[in-house]
């Protein structure tokens, strides 16, 4: 079994959200960043659960991104996997990140390729699905369980208005959000181990890029809470119905 | 040439996400000069002509047993062949689980630039941009698509429904439909609740009501209101809530009209969930609780006094007694 792993740097959940060069980029002045929540907690943990129950496993990890991902990289590989593939692309473009992790599918014939659901900054949600379509593979979006029965998997996922429970045989591309699995920290032989484990740094491929980012904006700020005595719920559902006309 | 919208349907009943996508790809489809159409997959029950109103010029159906479930795969290929025949120069998505799961692959397959979550119409004076939300409703992104074909995921609850005159012409689509990869084993539709993706108001309960059994105030509000109820992470860690209510950074993302938010202190990772909801109301009874930063209206004070007299204040505009 081979699984590959995508993996996202985002800044921390509690970062002040700031932009430059004329609101054109991210002010990554002071940012601390992270490994994205989604792919960590759910897809990486989960992808060394089954490592660890089937030790044949092989268990890659890839990111698109710059050489400033590497501490990054050299996180997750301390929570698990064998090793890393970094593409050396500062791209934010969807399907220009997605081609170039496909080359790298395509070249390794992995099994069972993780994502998670979306990243925390962008948020586009978009990578997995694309990824298999260009490998031309099935893909299972938001699964909150998986299961392993020899080629076959059965996973549970997020549908509109309910659940459901797919198999499907691999190679597969599949989504990963809560439920998946537990965060993990990293131990001390993890993160002495994770220092000699491979990080491949490899040049993308030419693809095309569908989209750009023109500026970012903040969103208005809000004028400020309007306190009501805890004696008057009256004067609050007023207010709702009245001022902010939403009742 | 056409903007096509996809119109989501659950048990043989267009979606409410999909009145939204289908009065924003009309008013797209104005802006552009050329006619909004939509298609829907599958068997529906509703009067599909009445989908005019909202703008929509014709409505193409797909209607075989193997559309009524789910798949990606199946559906990507029949949008793909549906935007071909309409000559689609752009093609509108509800950004729900559906769309998520849809969008990207078609992207791939119609080489059609993507951009999901989107907040607003796009400028098309000069270029193609569009503003969607990012860093999890903390920022907006406008993003220009250099594509010939463009594919939009437009959030719930993020374009107001508009309503006019108008009848849709209905068309059968013929279509091969392609051998699904994924079998599905087990469907389980949450029933008779109002979804919290696409609920207008909605009440929401944290760790300050100290357990399960005291759920009836904020379920009561809820029910008087007629909203969907949701709740924070350590509830549906703790099971005191099912995990499908859990809004936050790592579950559900909303942005109703009216969100409640009872006994829920406010952590960064919890408002990155509700922070786009365009009325924030907080009871708290710690006056410092960080959520008040982020409200728009709050009492501080005790949920279980407060909230009951709330309910009543509730049922007596609305004349229910």
């Amino acid at each position: 079994m081979k699984i590959l792993v995508c993996i996202s740097k985002t800044p921390d959940t509690t970062a002040k959200i700031a932009f430059t060069d004329n609101n054109t980029k991210f002010a990554e002045t002071g940012v601390q960043f992270i490994l994205n929540p989604y792919d960590e907690w759910y897809a990486l943990v989960r992808a060394i659960e089954l490592k660890e129950a089937d030790p044949a496993t092989v268990l890659h990890l890839i990111n698109v991104g710059g050489a400033e991902n590497d501490p990054i990289i050299r996180k997750a590989l301390a929570i698990g996997g064998d090793e890393a593939i970094r593409v050396n692309s500062n791209s934010h473009d969807d399907f220009y990140i997605a081609s170039q992790i496909a080359e790298v599918a395509r070249q390794k014939n992995y099994d069972l390729i993780f994502t998670g659901k979306e990243t925390i900054d962008y948020n586009g949600s978009s990578i997995g699905g694309m990824v298999a379509e260009l490998l031309n593979l099935p893909f299972i979006s938001l699964a909150t369980k998986f299961s392993l029965e020899g080629n076959t998997a059965t996973v549970e996922r997020e549908i509109e208005g309910g659940e459901e429970v797919d198999v499907v045989n691999l190679p597969a591309v599949v989504s990963c959000q809560k439920g998946m699995a537990e965060q993990r920290i990293p131990n001390m032989r993890g993160i002495m181990s994770a220092r000699t484990k491979p990080l491949k740094v490899v040049e993308p491929v030419q693809a095309d890029t569908f989209t750009e980012i023109a500026s970012f904006e903040l969103p208005p700020a809000k004028a400020g809470v309007k306190l009501i005595p805890a004696d008057q719920p009256e004067e609050l559902v007023r207010l709702l119905h009245e001022e902010a006309k939403v009742i | 040439m056409s903007v096509l919208i996809f119109l989501d349907q659950a048990d043989g009943h267009i979606k409410k996400n999909s009145f939204e996508a289908a009065s924003y790809g009309a008013k797209l489809a104005e802006n552009l000069n050329t006619s909004a159409e939509g298609i829907v997959l599958g068997n529906v029950n509703d009067d599909l002509a009445s989908l005019g109103k909202y703008g929509l010029k014709k409505i193409h159906t797909v209607k075989n047993d193997a559309l009524n479930n789910f798949d990606d795969e199946v559906f990507t290929h029949v949008i793909a062949e549906a935007a071909k025949n309409t000559d689609a120069k752009v093609i509108v998505f509800s950004n729900n689980f559906n769309g998520k799961s849809i969008a990207p692959r078609l992207s791939v397959r119609l080489k059609a630039g993507l951009v999901t979550g989107a907040v607003n119409l796009p400028e098309t004076a000069n270029g193609f941009i569009v503003k969607k939300s990012v860093f999890s409703g903390k920022a907006f992104a406008n993003v220009s698509i250099k594509t010939e074909i463009k594919i939009i995921s437009l959030n719930a609850n993020a374009y107001k429904i508009s309503e006019g005159e108008g009848v849709a012409e209905v068309a059968e689509l013929n279509v091969e439909i392609p051998q699904s990869r994924v079998k599905i084993k087990e469907v389980n539709k949450v029933t008779g609740e109002i979804p919290l993706a696409e609920a207008e108001l909605v009440v929401s309960g944290g760790r300050g009501l100290k357990g399960p059994e005291n759920w009836g105030i904020v379920t009561d509000l809820a029910k008087a209101l007629g909203a969907a109820t949701s709740c924070s992470r350590p509830v549906s860690d703790s099971d005191w809530r099912p995990h499908h209510e859990h809004v936050g950074q790592t579950g559900l993302t909303i942005a109703p009209n009216l969100y409640f938010a009872i006994g829920i202190s406010g952590a960064i990772q919890h408002l990155a969930g509700v922070n786009r909801s365009k009325t924030i109301v907080v009871i708290n009874k710690d006056s410092e609780a960080p959520f008040f930063k982020a409200a728009d209206y709050g009492i501080v004070g005790d949920a279980f006094e407060v909230v009951p007299k709330i309910t009543e204040a509730v049922k007596k505009l609305k004349g229910i007694s």
